[in-house]
């Protein structure tokens, strides 16, 4: 089922007493069966976005610009939460304790009017099938202070799905758990979404969760959408600075141009720009050190902290003409060769660049490999 | 590390007060109710409790419990729910007001209550016309009692409520339940601890009203008189061991209701750990 919203809009407070507005009119089109990620740091409207879909919250009332909800060709607007059929997941499970993990899991269809309501021994068939979904049937009589942390958002998962929603919808579902797990459930989850083939919507502020997990991911700050694109796109090419800076580490390089060459104290860099300041920013694997400079790059740096993780070596670079570290990752076979120590003084030499100079505008990016 | 107060002597002479003064003013009080109220035997406590008078007086305090308990707790409960689950202009304000039972002595509540709807009072006077009589008359009595216990339950609701937060019933609600079968399903279990021990005391309070009760009653034996003005009444007669033979039997409730209360304690204690 897919989704549509069309200017919604929230602000809280009254007029005159401190108004803040937690999403500016925004539009929005989820295709049926996407996975889709609401991506942004704290405070920038993303739950609040998921709650207005859910019906939890309810958007601002705009006279001169109606908002509107559609879940297909549903129009769900004035539609209350219970109606909306919908699945939700909270970030800190919200399961019923009185109740067994069973109870849980069947309450949406118990909770059915005495019409609707499938057989008690329908019920039980259904339960059954989702715990075995979501891997706990042999939980079912347990309560849920006797679970794990990941147990339980399973659980509440399969309490989401019991009454085939629509559309589910996802609040920092992973938030609360530890890394292993996260990443477990991250993969099951994509899994399930692919199986049973549902539109999702999920809140995070996990870049890497968002990359991993979405087809496409919604990049949020300040009540506004700042980018909606495939993880791919949204990482070759953000369409700002604050996207370019919130997907990854970011270093910075801030210096004055003159004839082809950006200087900023010692340190020297060919660039195709013009005259006039300029301010350039590298992601750490953009960075490559070496013995001795090149014509194109003169960078002197030293080492100040080495943590090899994973397949790639985190390394940081200090330097007076540099006004914050930098972070660079190489390889270990670099990191072998140079036999790089800390307090040693080598040149960084960038492989590519990007720059935004103006807001709302597409990257530049530069190729100065040597 | 040294605790204060752990110091062999400083602890005995801690301890040895906290031993006399609870003797001195608990303990000793409660024994010499009994005491008293036994003092001329058994049957004579037995005749004492067995007065048409006292019956009466004992029927009519439980009956004025029996109503006020389910008035107060519909009211609390729709009061806490109110207080934590919505926003609205004036919560704060009904927040306090919700501790004006507490604040104001009965003795002041009992009497507002009687220049309002006594038969000379702003309400009371169209009232009389009418030929309706709440002053003087369990209708008045009731209602003092459910004003002074107001606050009982919701108090015990609300700090608990606005803890838990509304996570589980959103969770219920997205599940496509309905009000009724959310509260009775998801909040009230949630509740339930603290709604039972809201309604212990409550029913402790209006058991032992006086003040309140003393202003709007008349105290009417066999009519408008409950378990609390009777003793009084007694004791002004000169009937000391009926005074007390009724005096004990109040003890005796409000023991049972602290036995009640520590019974729960003791659950919930156990069901935590």
């Amino acid at each position: 089922m897919s989704i549509r919203l069309k200017n919604i809009a929230k602000t809280y407070g009254k007029a005159g007493r401190g108004v803040s507005r937690a999403l500016e009119p925004l539009d929005l089109d989820i295709h049926e069966g996407e996975l889709i990620g609401l991506l942004g740091p704290s405070g920038s409207g993303k739950t609040t976005l998921l709650r207005i879909i859910a019906g939890l919250e309810a958007a601002d009332t705009m006279s001169d610009r109606p908002s509107s909800i559609h879940f297909g060709d549903r129009d769900v607007t004035h539609l209350h939460v219970r109606d909306r059929r919908i699945g939700f997941v909270f970030q800190h499970y919200a399961l019923f304790m009185h109740m067994s993990v069973f109870d849980n899991v069947a309450f949406g269809l118990t909770a059915l009017p005495r019409k609707q309501r499938p057989s008690s021994g329908e019920i039980r068939a259904r339960v059954q099938r989702l715990l075995e979904m979501v891997q706990l049937e042999s939980l079912a009589n347990r309560y849920p202070a006797q679970l794990s942390g990941g147990q339980q958002q399973r659980v509440s998962l399969a309490r989401a799905l019991a009454l085939r929603p629509d559309v589910l919808l996802l609040d920092e579902p992973f938030g609360a758990l530890d890394a292993k797990v996260r990443q477990e459930l991250r993969r099951w989850l994509r899994h399930l979404h692919d199986e049973l083939n549902f539109t999702s919507v999920f809140v995070t502020h996990d870049q890497e969760e968002a990359l991993e997990l979405s087809d496409r991911v919604v990049v949020m700050s300040n009540g506004r959408i700042e980018q909606i694109d495939s993880p791919e796109v949204l990482y070759r090419s953000p369409a700002n600075r604050f996207v370019f800076e919130f997907l990854g580490d970011v270093n910075r390089l801030e210096g004055h141009v003159h004839d082809g060459t950006l200087t900023c104290g010692d340190a020297r860099l060919d660039v195709d720009l013009d005259e006039g300041s300029h301010e350039l920013l590298l992601r750490p694997h953009e960075i490559k050190l070496d013995e001795h400079p090149t014509e194109l790059a003169h960078l002197p740096v030293t080492i100040t902290a080495i943590a090899p993780v994973g397949a790639e070596v985190r390394v940081e670079l200090e330097a007076d003409w540099l006004a914050e570290p930098w972070l660079a990752t190489i390889r270990h076979a670099d990191f072998e060769r140079l036999r790089i120590k800390r307090g040693q003084r080598l040149y960084a030499i960038p492989r590519q660049w990007h720059q935004f100079p103006a807001a709302n505008q597409r990257s530049i990016a530069s190729e100065t490999m040597s | 590390m040294h605790r204060i107060g752990d110091a062999p002597k400083v602890r005995r002479a801690l301890v040895s007060a906290a031993v006399i003064l609870s003797a001195l003013f608990l303990l000793l009080p409660l024994v010499a109710i009994f005491a008293q109220a036994f003092s001329a035997g058994a049957d004579v406590f037995w005749r004492n409790i067995t007065q048409p008078d006292t019956l009466s007086a004992i029927g009519l305090t439980l009956f004025i419990t029996v109503l006020t308990i389910p008035v107060n707790l519909v009211f609390g409960v729709a009061l806490a729910w109110l207080v934590t689950r919505f926003r609205f202009p004036g919560r704060r304000l009904l927040q306090t007001l919700i501790d004006i039972p507490f604040a104001v002595s009965p003795v002041v509540a009992g009497l507002v209550y009687l220049l309002l709807y006594g038969r000379n009072g702003w309400i009371g006077g169209w009232l009389d016309t009418h030929d309706i009589q709440l002053m003087f008359a369990w209708p008045g009595i009731l209602m003092v009692t459910i004003f002074v216990t107001c606050p009982f339950v919701a108090r015990e609701l609300i700090p608990l409520m606005q803890a838990q937060g509304s996570r589980d019933e959103e969770a219920a609600v997205t599940l496509g339940a309905s009000g009724w079968t959310l509260f009775r399903r998801v909040t009230l279990p949630n509740i339930r601890w603290a709604l039972l021990y809201g309604v212990i005391l409550t029913n402790a309070r209006a058991v032992g009203e006086f003040g309140a009760v003393s202003v709007v009653s008349g105290a009417i034996r066999g009519q408008t008189n409950t378990l609390p003005l009777h003793v009084e009444l007694l004791y002004q007669d000169y009937n000391t061991v009926g005074a007390f033979a009724s005096a004990s039997l109040l003890a005796l409730i409000a023991l049972l209701t602290l036995a009640t209360k520590a019974g729960l304690e003791w659950r919930a204690a156990r069901r935590e750990a």
